[in-house]
């Protein structure tokens, strides 16, 4: 788009606010964190994110988080596709509660799982005679990360889907195609970008939720702490260069998802336009 | 209308959508509405009234108001410079907009706070030249519900700026409107719905924030107390009664506000499609 030429002014102006606002907002706290984390020296910072429990968080934190972005992955395929291929009743119902959990509080996410599982509710008894834990264990930090992350993966492939149609899936079908075999030939290629840009935004969140994680989680060092969890329990003991150590992994992580966030959304414009 | 459809898999789909969607929405949330049930009216009205609670919910909804109204002026001006102007930097500034989504709240929370300490970068700035206090004070929680609330705005109103033909303006201006009476007159209104849109999904996520809120908070009861905070102490005291109740208010507060958002979109879409 072509810019008139007789407002250079308040262009750079406004130009100069914009930059000025994200420099004080947004890099000067990433900044911080990285320097915060090297105030010490690299071998104190070395030595804090080696350190057990650093380690442990991290990989109940990747173990979290790949489950998370697995279920909704096969949840966000399946509810695209029964939502866009197929006309039935109560899809309007299913959308609702599908997009609800983004709307509702991190805290008031881990609050209705105590309730569901927690020790006063009639699942708890069932549960725990099959020596089942749910809340104040993993699997609680788990189902608080997907409760968290639920409509990601959906709402990315639901309008590539919708703008796709179909026609392509009707014609494999009435041709004899397997269900598997439509899938992985005919409606995958159009998703996939869609798909992978759902799991990174999946993958971000489900690293650093810290709120309904906090209120599921037991606080066992080494057990129910995840990385966030465990970055708060540093900070609270005043071990500030180990928490920002700590912080300064999920800020490389952060780093990370941007980077590829970008390349995945050029790819999954161009292929929404495609279908169109 | 209803017919069937060649296209296998909707048993398949809509098994898995409707399992997973029972396991980690439906049951919760019943168990929401079952726990509301057995609790005793007077108690319900006892806890949300406590001064602290009130306290709670003033702070929360105030400092989350200021916040993204920031955030409605600054989205503005930032969705205004990534669509109409050219400037190096620009796809930096377009992609680092996202960093409050792919950033850890909690990590955020720590460097926002530790920064702005009376002895931090920024803190002993504004202490020692106007002895203004920015963490654990309210100011300190609207600057973190500003740091989350950016790309809200901004991304709603993107899209919005980019379709409106450049003609309009042009049109006005040659008609002899000045700057200020075009940019009023026939851009605001065209934008005005998705500004309307951002502010309520900003509003909304920042009365329920918790992870980057309760490190600069400070926490003291009736000043900095915040209201999901209010909701973890209860949680923490195994009096999972007085949680719910506060919880419920929150939740009405965000239906309340996503419903006029939803109402307003709404008109918005019927006078559209009236005109066309």
């Amino acid at each position: 788009m072509k810019i008139r030429k007789n407002n250079g002014l308040l262009k750079w102006v406004l130009i100069i606010i914009s930059f000025i606002f994200l420099a004080v907002f947004l890099i000067l706290p990433l900044i911080y964190i990285v320097v915060s984390a090297l105030r010490e020296g690299f071998s104190a910072y070395i030595a804090s994110i080696t350190d057990e429990y650093a380690v442990k968080a991290t990989l109940l934190t990747l173990q979290v988080t790949v489950i998370a972005v697995i279920v909704n992955t096969i949840f966000g395929i399946a509810a695209a596709w029964c939502l866009t291929k197929f006309a039935f009743k109560g899809k309007k119902v299913i959308s609702t509660f599908i997009d609800l959990p983004v709307t509702v509080s991190p805290i008031i996410a881990g609050l209705i799982y105590v309730l569901t599982f927690g020790r006063q509710g009639p699942i708890y008894s069932i549960l725990d005679g099959w020596g089942i834990q749910i809340i104040f264990a993993v699997p609680g930090i788990v189902l608080a990360t997907i409760f968290v992350t639920f409509p990601f993966i959906s709402r990315e492939l639901i309008p590539v889907l919708t703008a796709q149609g179909t026609d392509e899936e009707e014609a494999a079908a009435l041709m004899g195609a397997t269900t598997l075999r439509i899938f992985t030939k005919v409606t995958l290629p159009h998703i996939k970008w869609a798909l992978l840009y759902g799991a990174v935004l999946c993958t971000a969140r489900a690293m650093g939720e810290f709120g309904a994680v906090s209120v599921l989680s037991g606080h066992l060092r080494g057990k129910t702490n995840t990385l966030p969890l465990y970055i708060e329990l540093l900070y609270q003991g005043y071990d500030f260069t180990g928490a920002f150590a700590a912080s300064s992994l999920l800020v490389i992580m952060a780093v990370i998802i941007l980077i590829l966030r970008l390349i995945l959304e050029k790819r999954g414009k161009k292929e929404l336009d495609i279908c169109k | 209308m209803k017919r069937k459809s060649i296209i296998p898999g909707f048993g398949l789909s809509f098994g898995i959508t409707i399992a997973i969607l029972s396991l980690v929405v439906l049951i919760p949330l019943c168990s929401l509405v079952v726990f509301t049930a057995s609790l005793s009216p007077e108690e319900f009205i006892y806890t949300v009234t406590r001064p602290r609670v009130l306290s709670g919910y003033f702070v929360s909804i105030s400092t989350a108001l200021i916040a993204s109204l920031v955030n409605v002026v600054m989205g503005l001006i930032l969705a205004w410079v990534l669509v109409r102007y050219d400037f190096p930097g620009k796809r930096f500034l377009d992609g680092i907009i996202e960093l409050p989504f792919a950033l850890p709240t909690a990590v955020a929370g720590i460097s926002l706070t530790h920064m702005t300490t009376t002895n931090g970068w920024v803190g002993s700035v504004f202490y020692d030249l106007f002895g203004i206090k920015i963490a654990y004070t309210r100011l300190g929680i609207t600057i973190a519900l500003i740091f989350i609330g950016i790309p809200f705005v901004v991304r709603s109103v993107q899209p919005v700026l980019e379709k409106i033909d450049i003609q309009y303006e042009e049109a006005a201006m040659i008609l002899g409107a000045d700057r200020v009476m075009t940019f009023s007159k026939v851009i605001l209104p065209e934008i005005m719905p998705a500004l309307i849109s951002g502010f309520t999904l900003a509003f909304a996520r920042c009365i329920g924030e918790y992870g980057s809120v309760v490190f600069i908070a400070g926490n003291t009861p009736y000043e900095t107390e915040i209201a999901p905070l209010l909701i973890m102490s209860e949680l923490q005291e195994f009096d999972y009664p007085a949680a719910t109740s506060i919880a419920l208010v929150m939740l009405a507060i965000a239906f309340v506000i996503l419903s006029v958002n939803a109402v307003i979109q709404s008109r918005v879409a019927k006078r559209v499609s009236g005109l066309a």
